[in-house]
């Protein structure tokens, strides 16, 4: 496909967005509110132009933009989007206005460098997405980590310092390794391609062909990194400090955004570059994952705090994408894909619900709560919509990734083994008990607090943030296809990158 | 009609969006009664115009896809929103909007004066929209969905009444047990999605059980079934997980009549039923089937025998008779256990909204020792509560009388003599039990007081029944509550006649049977059971069975009428058993004890607090704390995070090149 300058337009609007904020005078909240809202939204449109123009019975990358960068390593600027990052590149414009709606009565102070950061944010987070470029993407990568760091540190709750601090060094460590096996990749590369490269194109041919002892030591420094982000459970425990510890908008980019980097990074870069090591590993990424996922929903079920429950259920939701991923068979990957969209419009939801009420009260202890279904209805209404997406209800968008990832890997080849999904089906026992259970104890019962007698249910803003992402949740719901079709293609040909190669043994088999 | 039934499904949607969305606006509670009953009877309407239709149809042509949209399109997974009109499908169809429109009609009465009327109505519209797509949808996921929305529904009503107290908990606990237990169950059905698509390719019902018939591995068919099983006895309350059944008794009573009775219950039943050529394919498992719901039958009945509440009574009521419906598939006697589905929705939807009634009257009162000698004040609710309860107790020629014995004489004929005693025992106690409740209910003296302040009450306005300015009497409910009863008592009646065994009915046999045969046909041709018995058998077992509930009846009345001192003797005689039946087997406190409780304590006391905070994050705090001392160092030269990242960034960098020279 030809050069296209879409996607680096869609780059450079929070970009320049973001250093025309920085003229706003500091007084003018207002603008500076309404120009953040602005930028991202024009973001959100030229990315639906994209997936208006976008052909889903391509499978390789479309909208590429490059051109030379630094020469003599043949680093390049190199974008574009195939059906696996489209759906994430639109989950993030469509979420970062709203987010930033929503921070409209959370953000009082430095409301100029927040809405700075969240362009800068929304910025990185693109980036990471569209890189077709392996240093390119590495720089997005890290990048990305500046904004969410001064998110969390500066607007952040009382032990922001320990959370920010934390979440930084956790995902350092990883990034590190990570790019140490960049550039020891792209060395190995040398000597096949005539020349040092990342270009994440050209590797994808040279790479599987590596001795897989060599693939296993890459796949290891990508996948360590990619599984910090995501989390995967032993490497999870930042995940729950940040999110207490974010403002609420922080909290909604973190799960919804943030985390599926780790996901998308093993889809396009552990999988299709590592495929020996990728399926040598699976069942160990598999168990991992099924542990997070059980044990995620565990831990959610006691905590006291409503944004650490969510965290916790993420890390459980995210082990189902995990699962998805390494199973790779079509339903799964396409599971997972759809999942990682889903899994950020209802944690998003619940996050700005929880949000919601913390500024309202402030506090985010359930025994705090108790009986206010009476006093705010709508609340109620939005919660409990919320909750059952992310239960997994059918008909509502979590059920059909968990349904396709389940499917998937009961079916994987390359798990071939009945248990992993045994296990991990039984987390759609506890997401209904930790769920239901913060519900109850949140909105049924009487008022025990009589200063909740005085809570005001959601207003107009706080709807009109709401209402598109149910709209998608019930979208997703019942007619998947719009979206599962985008990834098709792609799905497809990482399957086959990865299972059809000159030393796996495993063969892409067609469906009945 | 059948190319309409797609308007069964989504004439409920339709009531369910308006009264959700403008329920609270439109607050005049006969227009909300009026949309919500109203989309239920279309369906009705719709769901009889299909079935006329079907019935004009030769037999080979009597099942009709229904084909809407392309729900998932996933590598083999196809699957549409298609609604599969069958013989089978259109049973289950005109009992749950013809049953759940009389259910709406009542409630309009039942439920008047509530402040949520609309939420109400909306809730109930939405389960019927779950429920049909339970029954119509062409495929498992359709299927499924149909039966996590019916779950939902169950949640969201027996936790309707959300601020108040049940027992020694909140309804709220009841609905959270109640979605929770079935989501076990779910958990089963899910597995037994996945083997039948790992199996058969596919889970549209015609591929799977076409491909079924002439698949013969019989491991995988038992796998396959026991998952499913494990769904059904989720759902349909079933040991092991029949818990949440008598706790759903919380919700409003239209509610335990209409989804805990009458239709969602009995969606397991339903379900064993529609896979029925895969249960005829796993012996070991059909076995079981016939065993953990004569197992259930006669377990439940055994609880409702000193039960004092009387919902109580009816939902271990409900349990037993849905475990004969369960001894009905696995003896392979599937159209018998359909045929007790709908008489089963005629007798106990009428007994739990006379049950109703009489609550109503009580002033919330459910205690039956606290009733008595009703029945001259309520007589429409007595009449037909005593037709239920004769019907129930399996009296000819009442329905129940038909369905129960098909049922006892199969366990009998394909079974084996023990499950035929397990059920005649279960019938013994269903009729001791139920006249129980209704001697002491209607006749006897009069043991109430209604002086006293009514326990509970949600509702902002006393309702009409009651609203004689606390009365000392008690009074028959309104006419929106009775008529509703008198034609439940009527179809309680009348029910039965179209399922007259072979032997009575002569040449037509009998019609039941012969109407849902080809959907069994497949089954029924893999178990391959011969007619050895004669039917001299048949008449001695039915007469037996007969002359067993008679005594039983006759010995509730000599207990409860006549010697009331006698029941006293005999709980204080078998003090042990009778608080073992008092306390149901203490299931529930074992559950919490083994399962429940564990659970949660690990997960607070190890899996987070050590787990987490101490060991995993001990160690990331070690190693924080080590970059944190460089970095310490360093920040006296140069303050500030971004700093901190530099530095980092720069012993990255170098450690990579360092290690890409010396390698």
């Amino acid at each position: 496909m030809e050069n296209s300058f879409l996607i680096s337009y869609l780059l450079l609007i929070p970009l320049i967005g973001s250093f025309l904020i920085l003229l706003i005078p500091r007084d003018n909240e207002k603008a500076i509110r309404y120009a953040g809202v602005l930028f991202s939204t024009i973001a959100f449109i030229l990315s639906l132009v994209i997936f208006y123009f976008f052909d889903y019975n391509h499978s390789g990358f479309q909208f590429i933009h490059k051109f030379g960068w630094i020469a003599n390593l043949n680093i390049s600027y190199n974008v574009g989007v195939d059906g696996l990052s489209l759906l994430l590149v639109l989950l993030t414009t469509f979420l970062t206005p709203l987010t930033l709606i929503s921070s409209w009565a959370g953000i009082n102070k430095k409301v100029k460098e927040f809405t700075f950061l969240m362009l800068m944010l929304e910025l990185g987070m693109l980036g990471v997405f569209v890189s077709l470029d392996l240093f390119l993407f590495y720089i997005f990568w890290e990048a990305m980590l500046i904004p969410m760091y001064f998110i969390i540190g500066v607007w952040g709750g009382d032990r922001r310092i320990y959370a920010s601090v934390k979440f930084f060094v956790y995902t350092m460590f990883g990034s590190l390794l990570m790019l140490v096996a960049i550039v020891w990749l792209a060395v190995n590369a040398a000597p096949a391609l005539g020349h040092f490269s990342t270009d994440l194109v050209e590797l994808y041919s040279i790479s599987p062909k590596f001795e897989k002892e060599v693939q296993i030591w890459m796949f290891l420094a990508f996948a360590l990194s990619f599984s910090i982000k995501v989390p995967l459970f032993p490497l999870h425990t930042w995940l729950p400090d940040a999110h207490v510890q974010a403002p609420t908008a922080g909290s909604v980019i973190l799960a919804s955004v943030l985390l599926k980097m780790g996901t998308y990074g093993l889809l396009r870069f552990c999988l299709p570059l590592f495929p020996d090591a990728s399926i040598a590993a699976a069942p160990y990424m598999a168990v991992l994952a099924i542990i997070g996922i059980i044990y995620g929903a565990l831990v959610a079920m006691v905590q006291k705090d409503m944004k650490k429950l969510i965290a916790y259920s993420s890390v459980s939701h995210l082990g189902f994408v995990v699962l998805g991923i390494f199973a790779m068979s079509e339903e799964s990957v396409q599971g997972a894909v759809i999942q990682m969209v889903n899994h950020g419009l209802s944690t998003g939801a619940l996050f700005l619900l929880v949000g919601i009420i913390y500024e309202r009260t402030h506090t985010r202890e359930i025994s705090e709560y108790g009986g206010i279904a009476k006093v705010v209805p709508l609340y109620s209404v939005a919660l409990m919509v919320a909750s059952l997406s992310s239960i997994g209800l059918p008909g509502l968008n979590g059920f059909v990734g968990e349904f396709l990832i389940l499917v998937g890997s009961f079916k994987s080849q390359v798990y071939n083994n009945w248990w992993f999904t045994i296990f991990a089906t039984s987390g759609v026992i506890f997401a209904a008990v930790y769920l239901l259970w913060m519900y109850q104890r949140i909105i049924y019962g009487e008022v025990k607090n009589p200063r909740m007698n005085d809570l005001k249910d959601l207003n107009k803003r706080e709807i009109f943030v709401l209402v598109p992402i149910f709209i998608f949740i019930i979208w997703i719901g019942v007619y998947p296809g719009t979206f599962l079709n985008v990834s098709k293609a792609s799905t497809k040909k990482v399957i086959e990158q990865v299972l059809v190669n000159p030393n796996s043994n495993l063969k892409v088999t067609e469906n009945k | 009609m059948i190319n309409l039934i797609y308007l069964t499904v989504a004439l409920p949607l339709l009531g369910f969006l308006i009264n959700g969305f403008f329920g609270n606006k439109i607050k005049n509670e006969k227009v909300i009664g009026a949309i919500g009953s109203g989309v239920i009877g279309l369906s009705f309407l719709i769901a009889l115009g299909a079935f006329v239709e079907t019935l004009q149809l030769p037999v080979e042509e009597r099942k009709n896809i229904v084909n809407l949209f392309t729900w998932l399109d996933v590598a083999g997974i196809k699957i549409n929103f298609a609604y599969q009109v069958d013989q089978l499908s259109l049973v289950m169809s005109l009992i749950v909007t013809g049953v759940g429109f009389i259910i709406h009609i009542y409630s309009i009465g039942y439920m008047h004066g509530d402040k949520s009327f609309w939420r109400f109505f909306a809730y109930l519209n939405l389960f019927i929209f779950a429920m049909m797509n339970l029954i119509l949808g062409d495929n498992f996921v359709v299927l499924f969905l149909g039966w996590e929305g019916v779950g939902l529904c169950s949640y969201l009503l027996i936790g309707f009444w959300y601020d108040r107290k049940f027992e020694k908990s909140t309804t709220a606990d009841a609905a959270k047990k109640a979605f929770i237990v079935n989501r076990i169950g779910d958990f089963g059905f899910l597995l037994g999605m996945f083997l039948i698509y790992l199996t058969f390719g596919s889970l549209n019902f015609n591929e799977v059980f076409s491909r079924a018939s002439i698949y013969s591995n019989e491991f995988i068919f038992s796998l396959i079934a026991l998952f499913l099983f494990i769904g059904a006895t989720g759902k349909s309350a079933q040991i092991p997980l029949f818990v949440w059944l008598p706790d759903a008794m919380a919700g409003p009573t239209p509610v335990s009549a209409l989804i805990h009775a009458a239709t969602m219950v009995t969606a397991g039943v339903y379900m064993v039923a529609r896979c029925s050529i895969i249960f005829a394919s796993a012996p070991d498992i059909m076995m079981l089937v016939a065993v953990i719901g004569a197992f259930t039958a006669i377990f439940a009945a055994s609880i409702g025998l000193v039960q004092n509440d009387i919902k109580k009574v009816l939902a271990y009521s409900t349990i037993s008779q849905l475990g004969y419906m369960f001894l009905a598939m696995g003896v392979g006697a599937f159209s018998a256990g359909i045929f007790h589905v709908m008489t089963h929705a005629f007798f106990k939807a009428l007994l739990f909204l006379g049950a109703g009634s009489i609550i109503h009257a009580m002033h919330e009162q459910q205690d039956i020792r606290f009733y008595g000698g009703l029945k001259k004040y309520m007589p429409a609710t007595f009449k037909t509560f005593l037709i239920a309860a004769l019907a129930i107790s399996g009296i000819p020629p009442l329905s129940g009388f038909f369905s129960k014995d098909e049922i006892l004489w199969y366990s009998f004929a394909n079974g084996s003599i023990v499950l035929w005693i397990v059920g005649v025992v279960t019938s013994m106690m269903t009729a001791f039990y139920m006249f129980r409740l209704y001697f002491l209910t209607f006749e006897g003296k009069e043991r109430f007081n209604l002086h006293k302040e009514p326990q509970q009450r949600g509702k902002k306005a006393e309702p009409e029944a009651v609203d004689t300015h606390h009365s000392t009497l008690p009074h028959e409910s309104p006419k929106l509550m009775t008529i509703p009863l008198i034609v439940l008592a009527a179809l309680s009646i009348v029910g039965g006649f179209i399922g007259i065994p072979a032997i009575f009915s002569g040449e037509h046999g009998n019609l039941f049977h012969n109407w849902l045969e080809p959907v069994f046909k497949n089954a029924n041709n893999k178990l391959n059971y011969y007619g050895t018995h004669t039917h001299f058998e048949e008449i001695l077992l039915m007469a037996l069975s007969v002359i067993f509930a008679v005594s039983a009846i006759l010995l509730a009345r000599y207990i409860y009428l006549k010697k009331p001192s006698i029941a006293d003797n005999i709980a204080g005689k078998f003090k042990g058993l009778y608080n073992v039946l008092w306390n149901k087997y203490y299931v529930d406190e074992i559950y919490d004890a083994t399962v429940v409780n564990p659970i949660v304590k690990t997960s607070d006391k190890f899996l987070w607090r050590i787990n987490d905070n101490k060991i995993i994050d001990g160690v990331v705090n070690g190693t924080a704390s080590v970059i944190g001392l460089a970095s310490g160092y360093f920040r006296k030269v140069q303050n500030g995070v971004a700093q901190f990242y530099a530095f980092i960034m720069i012993i990255g960098i170098a450690a990579a090149l360092f290690w890409l020279i010396l390698r």
